[in-house]
């Protein structure tokens, strides 16, 4: 199957997310530790701090390469998760409306979410990153679609 | 009663003890709390006035409303209008209905009055009070209407083959409860056993200490209370229920204080669900709900019952309830095929109970840790397929695969199946629904 992936400037998004929470979390707890107890241990959780963000900084950059979806013909799939993964199927004539939201963050990147709603509340499909005019296609492609085949309940 | 009456009477009104019975509980409170606080005074002439007056202002008010709340069908729809400075007509077209309830409160009853509740179709899924007309005329309207209601499906749909005038004679009954059953249900049930222990706690307590047991009664009676309707409610809810075959789909009455009466329309069950808590599984008893889509939360109803789902049959054999399963969703088949063995590694506790079946309309699950539940999902009504693997599974080689459908919550969950077998399940699950759709259709 040929999997779509979430545009590359999502994982510069989330990089640069974890990167700042990580300065600021290292900065803040270097500073107070550093202050407060003695000053080598604030430099121990000031480089603690910057290592941990890099581990996560790698995860996150694996997270991001592990969302993909397909339209098939009569169905979305989308794959994603790490540790837990998961893989929705969604009939085109199950979806009651598509939303395409983007933050501040996500705009000035100039991404957006997709996200799928059926009739289920525990139907759990979006797909996030994309960039705006992919985003906008598949959110007409799918409301084409699902018109096209929507069922009753 | 004629269509020519219901559709060309012009506007009828409500009875006129409706704002008595819909305000009953506010104005229980009210005139406790005025008792209280004249009592509480010496009480002067000034106090019993205005206190005459607040009840007086209360009632001049729920006359009016009652006054300026008036219905009529015309045009295949039913229409209400209400309110005196900001009126209100709201439109609901006959053709979505789903299902009308008959539902009578307490002092509803004692005044022989029922409320007609419409169940609308669409997501949004509005319901249509009337509240309150007398228990005859109800019945009267509520034939009428759903009659109207078929004529206006026949019209639209032109190739639905449903009955022009539905008959109402060949009702069979199906089911039946009886009391002692029910109460040694609801005993044997989480809840009982939950007041059991409390119960057993208090006596302990108060054979050591009779001050430190009124003190616990005391400072807990926002809980006890709320244990106890709990109970009641369940009680209630379930009473007599009687369940029996109507042309429209099953017929539910039940309630010993607050009655209600309402239709599982065929074809509109999302989902079926038995459970047999461990211990009923000693008689051999079982509880079969079915979850609908568009049922609206009950008047009174906290978020927690919501999410449950309505009994067909409270409690019951476990052959009954098949036998009930088999009306709803014929050719229900029983989950036999087990997952691998090794998943009793990472479900030990429910392993024993894992089972799925799937046949061309319908898939089949089995779980639970303590109480047994088999749920029932006709795969026409699936919206979303699922399937996940955590890290455990992944060592074992294993995953889940759900089916969501539209209600609450429930779905069918295969539940630690081969890895390799589930991702193939997928994809079949998601084409036998789309097959089971167009049949539909």
């Amino acid at each position: 199957m040929d999997w779509r992936r979430p545009s590359p400037r999502l994982r510069t998004l989330r990089r640069l997310e974890v990167t700042a929470l990580g300065l600021l979390v290292a900065v803040a707890g270097g500073l107070v530790v550093g202050l407060a107890v003695a000053t080598w241990l604030g430099g121990v959780v000031f480089v603690g701090a910057l290592l941990v963000a890099g581990v996560v900084d790698v995860l996150v950059g694996r997270r991001v390469r592990a969302w993909g979806y397909v339209e098939r013909d009569d169905d979305l799939l989308v794959q994603r998760g790490l540790l837990v993964r998961r893989l929705s199927v969604v009939p085109y004539g199950r979806m009651q409306f598509v939303d395409v939201v983007a933050g501040p963050l996500e705009r000035s990147f100039g991404l957006a979410t997709v996200r799928l709603h059926t009739a289920a509340a525990a139907t759990d499909a979006r797909i996030p990153g994309l960039a705006a005019d992919e985003a906008a296609r598949l959110r007409d492609q799918l409301a084409t679609l699902g018109e096209a085949r929507a069922a009753g309940l | 009663m004629t269509t020519e009456r219901l559709t060309d009477d012009g506007w009828h009104r409500l009875h006129p003890f409706s704002p008595l019975v819909r305000s009953a509980r506010g104005l229980v409170a009210i005139v406790v709390l005025l008792l209280a606080s004249l009592a509480g005074r010496s009480g002067g002439l000034w106090d019993v006035v205005s206190h005459l007056g607040v009840i007086v202002v209360v009632a001049v008010l729920a006359f009016v409303s009652w006054l300026v709340t008036r219905w009529r069908v015309e045009d295949g729809a039913l229409r209400i209008e209400t309110g005196l400075v900001r009126r209100s007509s709201l439109r609901y077209p006959l053709a979505q209905i789903q299902a009308i309830d008959t539902v009578r409160p307490g002092l509803a009853r004692l005044f022989g009055l029922s409320e007609l509740r419409l169940r609308m179709g669409g997501s949004s899924g509005g319901a249509a009070r009337l509240a309150y007309l007398t228990a005859t005329h109800a019945e009267d309207v509520r034939e009428e209407l759903l009659r109207l209601a078929a004529g206006a499906h026949r019209r639209e749909e032109a190739d639905a083959d449903e009955p022009a005038v539905p008959s109402w004679v060949d009702e069979s009954r199906l089911v039946a409860i009886a009391t002692p059953q029910l109460v040694a249900s609801i005993a044997l049930s989480g809840l009982g056993v939950l007041v059991a222990v409390l119960v057993a706690a208090l006596i302990v307590v108060a054979v050591l200490s009779p001050h430190a047991a009124a003190a616990t009664v005391s400072s807990s009676i926002v809980l006890i209370l709320a244990l106890a309707t709990g109970i009641w409610r369940r009680f209630n809810g379930d009473y007599g229920l009687t369940v029996t075959q109507a042309t429209d789909g099953l017929r539910l009455r039940s309630g010993l204080v607050q009655t209600s009466a309402e239709v599982i329309p065929h074809g509109r069950v999302q989902a079926v669900r038995m459970v047999e808590p461990i211990l009923w599984r000693p008689f051999g008893w079982a509880r079969l709900e079915v979850d609908l889509a568009g049922r609206q939360r009950r008047k009174g109803e906290n978020r927690a019952e919501s999410k449950q789902l309505r009994a067909v049959l409270p409690v019951g054999l476990r052959g009954e309830a098949i036998e009930l399963l088999a009306r709803i969703l014929p050719g229900a088949p029983a989950p036999e095929d087990p997952s691998p063995s090794r998943a009793r590694w990472k479900s030990p506790l429910r392993f024993h109970n894992l089972a799925v079946a799937r046949t061309d309309e319908l898939v089949a699950t089995r779980s639970g840790r303590l109480a047994r539940i088999t749920v029932w999902v006709p795969l026409a009504k699936a919206q979303s397929f699922r399937w996940s693997q955590g890290p455990v599974q992944r060592r074992l080689n294993l995953a889940d695969v759900f089916v969501d459908t539209a209600g609450r919550r429930v779905g069918a969950a295969l539940r630690d199946r081969d890895a390799d077998e589930a991702r193939a399940e997928l994809d079949e699950l998601a084409a036998a629904a789309r097959r089971a759709r167009q049949a539909g259709r």
